[in-house]
């Protein structure tokens, strides 16, 4: 059977099952559409968060990021679970007694402000917006590679499957095929990496495996991983960095900014009770470390084995021949992101650090080395995995269904987010408040319709700026909905105008950053300053300014709300109510 | 929840002192140990590397995880101890 049959047929039959599930939880209630009824198990609902968190970016691209940067890359392991201790201590519990169906309706109801709603909903949107284009892009870009079929067909069939589920099932169909979806994802992701982690250290767990010893050599493996990347003139693998204070806020900005982000919230609301929401992140985060804790090891696997297929004999004899490259390197040279170029005319492949100058002009020179040869995509070390390490085809077709799965839940949980913030913060709270709940759900429907057709679009299409908005999906989050959500819990002196103060000093504070770097929202040629290290304000990056956000939301909301009265007394009564789990209920409407 | 208003107070404080704690915890195992301390901790080696290294890559995430089923498992208790658990 070809290669082509396989994936079509793991690709074909996940969609099959996402799609009978559909049909079996069918929404009949905005409750059912919004909460899932609220009606979910924690473990059950543990699992479907770990699919909607882990997207495209975690199973495609983190792995290939720390291949290629190492130990500076772990803010993204730390920055994407930490934030689940703040969901499970600072929000999700109380979040959940409150028992609505929004994040903006808490913001509304506890700072007793329509304008404050708006501001979150707007927050949410754009947030969420910007999330679900890389999801749509990544889903066109694993079609494309493992159907091929062109990106923009792919998308459109992912599109009709997305719609058959969510615009069915809201919330109940989503969580159930993001359960499915899950089990896809986790499958994929784990199994080649336990082959890899067998081949190269004889331990079949893959994060014990990296801290063993590399079979081949003798050696750990880290240790040999530095010395082949140090003979090649990259830094080592394992080095420290020197930029403490930005590799902080970074972390700290993703932790904050995932703990922010409505469509994880919004899946504590699910659950039957208060002590579920706290088990459910909990089990949330079991889930997500299983691909988190493997993550690293892959990471440093690949590049290990990347390194000894160019480099046969060791870093000190001659690389491989270009005509005698392996059977991967051709096919994923087809689809651009691998690409050679013989810069010494010597037929053989140099990999190395030609930007090194030091090693350039040493070491390279007298070796007759002019420059590095070979420049291969991170994205694609995840997918090429099976590939590398000669492993069978029906691996290569569950990577593809697997891709598609960690793209397509959380493309969902994001739609949710959006259409719920819609139809239900903005048509039933705004301008329609008498509409009836047959009515709202139909809205609810065709918002979630309007959505997909906006993303699919934007994934199509996507606009240049696509990679750089993920800081500001987080830095939006973290510097604008976790600090007001939080201080609605924790204090009851913050006011309606404090804590819109606060929102907008927060948000402004982070975008004037980012753009000043990156350019006004993202045209090009528009930065004020070059977005380097020697540039940035006491070497803060812009990935990381949402973190001082936060904290210019918090001392804005709180010195406002000092200077102006304090809340109304049912509304300090309400922040005390959300404090005790007693007669916490299902998540309802008003 | 008026009629207990006392108790609720002791609860919240009770709730507060234990998510204290909690994010001591969380923050030494990662921008501490992880970032900030690693070069103290450069000295003992893990696998090929230092215990720094670990807790950036391994470590934090085991610690997070055990954090949570923690925090979820002595509020439960302080839920029934206050009596503010749900029926």
């Amino acid at each position: 059977m070809s290669q082509f049959a396989i994936n079509l047929i793991f690709v074909g039959g996940s969609f099959l099952i996402y799609i009978l599930i559909a049909i079996w939880a069918k929404a009949g209630s905005t409750s059912d559409f919004y909460v899932a009824g609220g009606g979910v198990h924690p473990v059950t609902n543990g699992m479907a968060i770990g699919a909607d968190w882990m997207s495209a970016a975690s199973f495609i691209s983190m792995a290939g990021l720390i291949a290629a940067n190492g130990y500076s890359a772990s803010t993204f392991l730390m920055g994407w679970t930490g934030g689940y201790v703040l969901l499970a201590m600072l929000l999700a519990p109380y979040l959940r007694k409150f028992g609505k169906f929004t994040v903006p309706e808490f913001i509304g109801d506890r700072y007793y402000s329509a304008n404050a709603r708006l501001v979150a909903v707007i927050c949410l949107i754009v947030a969420s917006v910007t999330y679900v284009i890389g999801q749509m892009a990544g889903a066109g870009v694993a079609f494309s590679r493992f159907l091929e079929v062109d990106a923009t067909t792919g998308l459109m069939i992912a599109a009709v499957v997305v719609f058959i589920y969510a615009v069915l099932g809201g919330m109940k169909g989503i969580t159930y095929t993001q359960v499915a979806q899950y089990i896809v994802l986790i499958v994929a992701y784990t199994i080649p990496a336990v082959f890899i982690s067998l081949q190269l250290t004889g331990n079949p767990i893959p994060g014990l495996g990296m801290f063993s010893t590399h079979l081949d050599s003798g050696m750990p493996l880290l240790d040999k991983l530095n010395q082949i990347v140090v003979d090649l003139g990259f830094n080592e693998y394992t080095a420290d960095v020197d930029n403490k204070l930005n590799m902080v806020l970074f972390t700290l900005s993703l932790m904050i900014g995932t703990a922010g982000l409505p469509h994880v919230i919004i899946r504590f609301f699910t659950v039957p009770k208060v002590s579920d929401a706290r088990w459910s992140a909990g089990w949330a985060l079991v889930f997500i470390a299983i691909l988190y804790l493997t993550a690293p090891a892959v990471a440093s696997m690949a590049r290990l084995n990347l390194m000894t297929t160019i480099y046969p004999e060791g870093t000190s004899a001659q690389p491989i021949l270009y005509e005698e490259r392996p059977q991967w390197i051709r096919t994923w040279e087809q689809t651009g992101l691998i690409t050679y170029e013989d810069k010494n005319n010597d037929g053989r492949i140099q990999i190395y650090n030609g930007a090194n100058t030091e090693f350039q002009e040493t070491t390279a020179t007298e070796r007759g080395w002019n420059g590095n040869e070979m420049v291969v995509n991170n994205d694609i070390l995840v997918l090429a995995n099976p590939e590398i390490a000669n492993l069978p085809g029906w691996v290569i077709g569950l990577i593809a269904a697997g891709g598609l799965a960690a793209a397509l839940s959380t493309a969902a949980g994001l739609l949710l987010a959006i259409s719920s913030a819609v139809s239900h913060d903005l048509i039933k709270g705004r301008f329609n408040p008498n509409i009836s709940e047959k009515g709202e759900l139909m809205a609810a429907r065709i918002a979630m319709a309007l959505s997909i057709a906006v993303a699919t679009w934007l994934g199509a299409n996507p606009p240049g700026f696509a990679a750089q908005v993920v800081a500001l999906a987080f830095g939006i989050a973290a510097a604008s909905l976790f600090p007001a959500l939080m201080m609605g819990i924790f204090s009851k002196r913050v006011n309606n105008v404090g804590a819109i103060s606060g929102m907008l000093a927060g948000l402004g504070f982070t975008l004037v950053y980012i753009f000043v770097y990156k350019g006004w929202f993202f045209i090009p040629g528009t930065n004020m300053l070059p977005d380097n290290a020697a540039n940035w304000v006491l070497g803060i990056s812009p990935l990381s300014i949402g973190a001082i956000g936060a904290l210019v939301n918090f001392a804005v909301a709180f010195g406002v709300s000092n200077a102006t009265e304090e809340p109304p007394v049912e509304i300090q009564e309400l922040v005390e109510s959300v404090r005790y789990p007693r007669g916490a209920g299902q998540a309802q409407d008003h | 929840m008026s009629g207990h208003s006392y108790d609720a107070e002791k609860y919240w404080k009770a709730n507060l002192r234990l998510i204290f704690g909690s994010l001591i915890i969380w923050a030494l195992c990662s921008y501490g140990f992880a970032i900030l301390l690693r070069p103290m901790l450069a000295g003992i080696p893990v696998g090929g590397t230092d215990l720094g290294f670990w807790f950036a890559q391994q470590g934090s995430i085991l610690v997070f995880m055990a954090l949570i089923f923690f925090y979820a498992w002595r509020m439960n208790k302080i839920d029934e101890q206050f009596g503010v658990r749900e029926e």
